[in-house]
């Protein structure tokens, strides 16, 4: 397998696949009489390959990689939970996966039944009036948020006088990076020394400036901060509006509602909760629900009923207007509605309690061998690290060494405010054998840490290559393949 | 149907290790009186035998590419997959992962992503391409920003003829940020380069032009380019049709400094809108301008070549509130199927996809062409879309859907000053039968 080869390198001049003919059923015209020379192309330096060739090609590289679908990926913050194949399917059917987004809605009842009733459902599982279905992932969804809190106080008279998001240093990077993108200062609310909100920081910095208070809940951390109501009668009271990154749902699904919390506004992450494939990166969802005073400033068009039939509403004056140029990932939004359609509200509640149990167990397990950052009872993910490690065996040598063993490592060095973090989330899809197993390598490799130190820091062994050196990479970026000689 | 396999024994296993006596225990931060009571008001549980029917039942109501013939194109196209893409792109290994965190376990995702950088830079021709951001018009937002990393300006001048869709997106993001925007009028259906040339100035941060246009023209990128350098502007430009790259110059080569688009049209099902693939390829000086993830080429511990992700120092992870973009999630499964198709049809594929649907819409705009009441509404160079003149638009387009056909767009909804305007699109999925009958069909409702 060392030859592992770029199609590129498999390329022979002439050499064709033949899925496109060239004959054409209709007369022809002169390319060159048609469209100036100019703008006509000269060089196409794509791959000459065969089918055969392209098919053993990808089939290697997939072989180098690892999905849910291989095994165990507790990769915290990003329920890596197992996606079922019905799901797919349904997505895949001609009457979902071949309608074009800008045909007649008198063409499209289908889909517009769907995202309806998708909306519905996930207002009842988020406890939010509407939602936009619109945006295309989790920090795309928080933008949408933020906007359409934006606009609000726009609306209000309270744009300019409102320039501060403030959020938690437990926050995922996509927080602030989305309120600075939408105009807004950011400001960090330390967390006290329970992994919650720290409440006099957050009184003494929670101000009339202040638009918006961004709070994964569950946080980073995997701790539901009990103060949640204090926190949002805190923001509250200054006008601010309580935004939820829902990113960690899953935690709370059939369990409590975001909504009844006090959250004004919620982004889903549809490819986490609702177990649609993560494809290497993407794509996902990011479906924004709001309480009842923040429904005219979210996205147009909206998905309505009238009688019997399902439009697109424009006609919305006070709309931020469009984030993305249709109506959503559809090919996501009807896998997450296949799932909870197959799930109902009894597998639903069943995906919070299992989430939770599964990680509340394996933190009692590991927590005697590894140091736990944060000792309290935890929802769908916990937080150790390196602390106290033997022979200075840090976090990254721990998560290489669990790739030698067949695991996914969980997520690394994240929340920022754990030093050398190790984020767990094993959700709900996994069984305690899988747990067990995984328990079970944590302690051997800590045992390893202690006897042969050396074979965890040089860690991994087994894979196609070994460490690799991400300074040269970013020191002289190569980053496309160049044919021989250039 | 759940896919939750503890059983109550295990459960109970579980519950005795952590040391509490119920589920209930573990949510003991929640306040009591807010947690749901009971089940929530969502429909019972279904085997997988009921939600076949019930989403099989659903797509029965949608008009589709099996049932109908697609003369729609404005922004998403009907393009033939190969067999061999879902097959691949289907493979556990990549649809199941997420982000290439682990490099050492995803050389997979990191060589594929490597190959479309190098897809996409040559049908740009431009140097560097980032691994996809959302779709083609979230990736003409994502500029915004970088032209401002380039001249720190706050004003950007975009034309009418771009996706009206994309226009409106921008004006959301730009807004959002505080930004200017001027829209730049059109002649003959192509931009009015000295409306333009009227409006860039030493403000203007980018210029932003679509090729082909949303009217199907060819715009003459160059043009733009000259005008936008001659005040320090970038020129940004945007392709909604990628397999018009197969035949049309790469716009990096007429001037372009950011090309970005919408690669759908690489064999992507339409699926009303999304999941697409948003590309951005820009100049070598600019790299540090792209948003979400890049790959690069480097050697592991033995000195074996690898690929990680790299220059991560842009991003939001490392950044937070001072990256360049807020994007995590990108649309990697899209782009790998993206970069399957582009290497499965090669260099003759593409090329021949793009005269394929060069030729079909050219049969199709000299047939409808000679119906009596029916004009070309510009005269210009297109690719595989064209707009007429038609007498009435609104009773043409029900006559379509009464055929069986999925209508051309109706441009009055977009420019008020276009009443009775078709924008036609074909492909190579469009037969001449297909279109012999759609001109039977609008010369009928005369
Ligand atoms: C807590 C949290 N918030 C936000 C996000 C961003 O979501 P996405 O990657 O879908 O944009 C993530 C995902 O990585 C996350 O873990």
């Amino acid at each position: 397998m060392s030859d592992v080869k770029l199609i590129y390198e498999r390329s022979v001049p002439g050499r064709t696949s033949n899925h496109i003919t060239l004959k054409v059923d209709v007369p022809l015209t002169e390319v060159k009489q048609a469209i100036p020379a100019k703008y006509l192309r000269k060089e196409l330096g794509l791959p000459e390959v065969n089918e055969v060739d392209v098919i053993r090609h990808y089939i290697g590289l997939s072989k180098l990689n690892y999905g849910v679908d291989n095994g165990f990926y507790p990769l915290g913050s990003c329920t890596m939970k197992y996606n079922p194949k019905v799901n797919d399917a349904m997505a895949a059917l001609p009457g979902h996966g071949l309608i074009h987004p800008m045909q007649p809605v008198e063409m499209s009842q289908g889909a517009l039944q769907l995202m309806y009733e998708l909306e519905k459902d996930l207002a009842e599982i988020t406890g939010m009036a509407r939602l936009t279905l619109q945006p295309a992932a989790g920090a795309h969804g928080e933008l949408t948020g933020i906007m359409t809190a934006k606009k609000y106080f726009e609306h209000k008279g309270e744009g300019v006088q409102r320039n501060t998001v403030l959020e938690p240093d437990s926050s995922h990077g996509t927080n602030p990076a989305s309120a600075n993108m939408c105009g807004f200062k950011v400001v960090e609310v330390k967390s006290n020394k329970n992994g919650s909100v720290d409440l006099d920081d957050l009184r003494a910095k929670m101000s009339e400036n202040v638009a918006v208070f961004m709070l994964t809940n569950p946080n980073t951390l995997g701790l539901f901060d009990p103060t949640i109501e204090e926190i949002a009668k805190i923001v509250h009271a200054k006008g601010g509006l309580m935004y939820c990154d829902g990113a960690n749902l899953n935690a709370n699904v059939g369990i409590v509602r975001p909504g009844d919390l006090g959250f004004d506004i919620i982004q889903l992450n549809l490819h986490k909760t609702f177990s649609t494939p993560h494809g290497g990166g993407g794509p996902g969802s990011g479906p924004v629900g709001v309480k009842s005073h923040l429904v005219p400033f979210l996205p147009k068009p909206s998905v309505e009923k009238v009688g019997e039939k399902y439009t697109l509403d424009y006609n919305k004056p006070h709309s931020i207007g469009r984030v993305k140029a249709f109506q959503g990932n559809y090919g996501i939004l009807s896998r997450a509605y296949t799932y909870i359609k197959s799930l109902g509200r009894e597998g639903l509640r069943k995906v919070g309690e299992n989430a939770v149990l599964n990680a509340n167990y394996m933190m009692a397990r590991l927590r005697k061998h590894y140091h736990l950052a944060y000792d309290r009872v935890c929802q769908h993910e916990f937080v150790l690290s390196d602390e106290g490690m033997p022979n200075g065996v840090t976090t990254m040598d721990i998560a290489k060494r669990l790739l030698d063993y067949g695991f996914h490592s969980p997520t690394i060095y994240f929340p920022l405010i754990v030093h050398g973090a190790i984020m767990i989330e094993p959700t709900e899809t996994e069984s305690k054998q899988t747990l067990d197993a995984f328990i079970e390598t944590m302690v051997r490799i800590h045992g390893e840490a202690q006897s042969n130190p050396g074979l965890v820091k040089g860690a991994p062994h087994t894979t196609f290559v070994k460490r690799l050196d991400a300074v040269k990479a970013a020191r002289e970026p190569v980053l496309r393949w160049q044919p021989p000689g250039k | 149907m759940d896919y939750v396999p503890n059983t109550e024994k295990e459960s109970r296993e579980m519950l005795q290790a952590i040391g509490v006596k119920s589920v209930d225990e573990l949510f003991q931060d929640i306040p009591a009186a807010k947690k749901v009571k009971g089940l929530l008001n969502v429909s019972t549980e279904m085997s997988e035998v009921e939600v076949t029917q019930l989403l099989t039942d659903l797509g029965a109501k949608n008009a589709n590419a099996a049932t109908h013939a697609i003369f729609l194109g404005a922004g998403a196209y009907n393009h033939f997959t190969p067999s061999a893409v879902p097959y691949l792109a289907f493979r556990g290994e990549f649809y199941t992962a997420y982000t290439p965190y682990q490099a050492e376990v995803s050389q997979g995702t990191l060589r594929a992503i490597f190959e479309f950088q190098t897809h996409i830079t040559e049908l740009t021709g431009l140097e560097v391409s980032n691994a996809s951001v959302y779709d083609g018009s979230t990736a003409l937002g994502e500029t915004i920003a970088g032209a401002w990393q380039v001249n720190q300006r706050k004003q950007l001048v975009i034309s009418k003829t771009v996706h009206p869709h994309y226009r409106e997106v921008i004006r959301t993001y730009c807004w959002s940020k505080g930004v200017e925007v001027v829209e730049v009028g059109y002649k003959d259906g192509k931009t009015d380069w000295d409306s333009l040339k009227a409006v860039v100035s030493d403000k203007t941060s980018a210029v932003m032009v679509q090729s082909p246009n949303f009217f199907g023209c060819i715009e003459e990128v160059d043009q733009a380019a000259e005008i936008a350098h001659a005040k320090g502007a970038v020129l940004v430009t945007t392709v909604t049709e990628g397999s018009s790259l197969g035949l049309l110059e790469a716009p990096g080569k007429l001037g372009a400094d950011f090309v970005v688009g919408e690669g759908q049209g690489f064999g992507i099902p339409m699926m009303y809108g999304g999941p697409y693939l948003g590309f951005m390829a820009t100049k070598k000086e600019y790299v540090r301008t792209l948003p979400g993830r890049l790959v690069g080429k480097t050697v592991d511990s033995e000195g074996k070549e690898g690929y990680v992700m790299t220059l991560q120092a842009r991003e939001q992870h490392i950044r937070r509130e001072r990256s360049v973009s807020n994007i995590c999630t990108n649309t990697g499964l899209i782009a790998l199927m993206a970069t399957i198709y582009l290497s499965l049809v090669g260099r003759q594929g593409l090329q021949r996809v793009a005269q394929q649907s060069f030729q079909k819409a050219h049969y199709a705009h000299a047939q409808l062409c000679k119906i009596r009441g029916v004009q070309p509404l510009f005269n210009q160079p297109f690719y595989n879309e064209f707009a007429l003149r038609v007498p009435d638009a609104k009773k043409a387009s029900e006559a379509m859907m009464e055929a069986g056909i999925i209508p051309p767009l109706d441009l009055g909804a977009y420019y008020p000053e276009l009443k009775n305007c078709l924008l036609v699109c074909c492909t190579e999925m469009n037969s001449k039968a297909q279109i012999d009958h759609l001109a039977k069909v609008l010369e009928g409702c005369r």
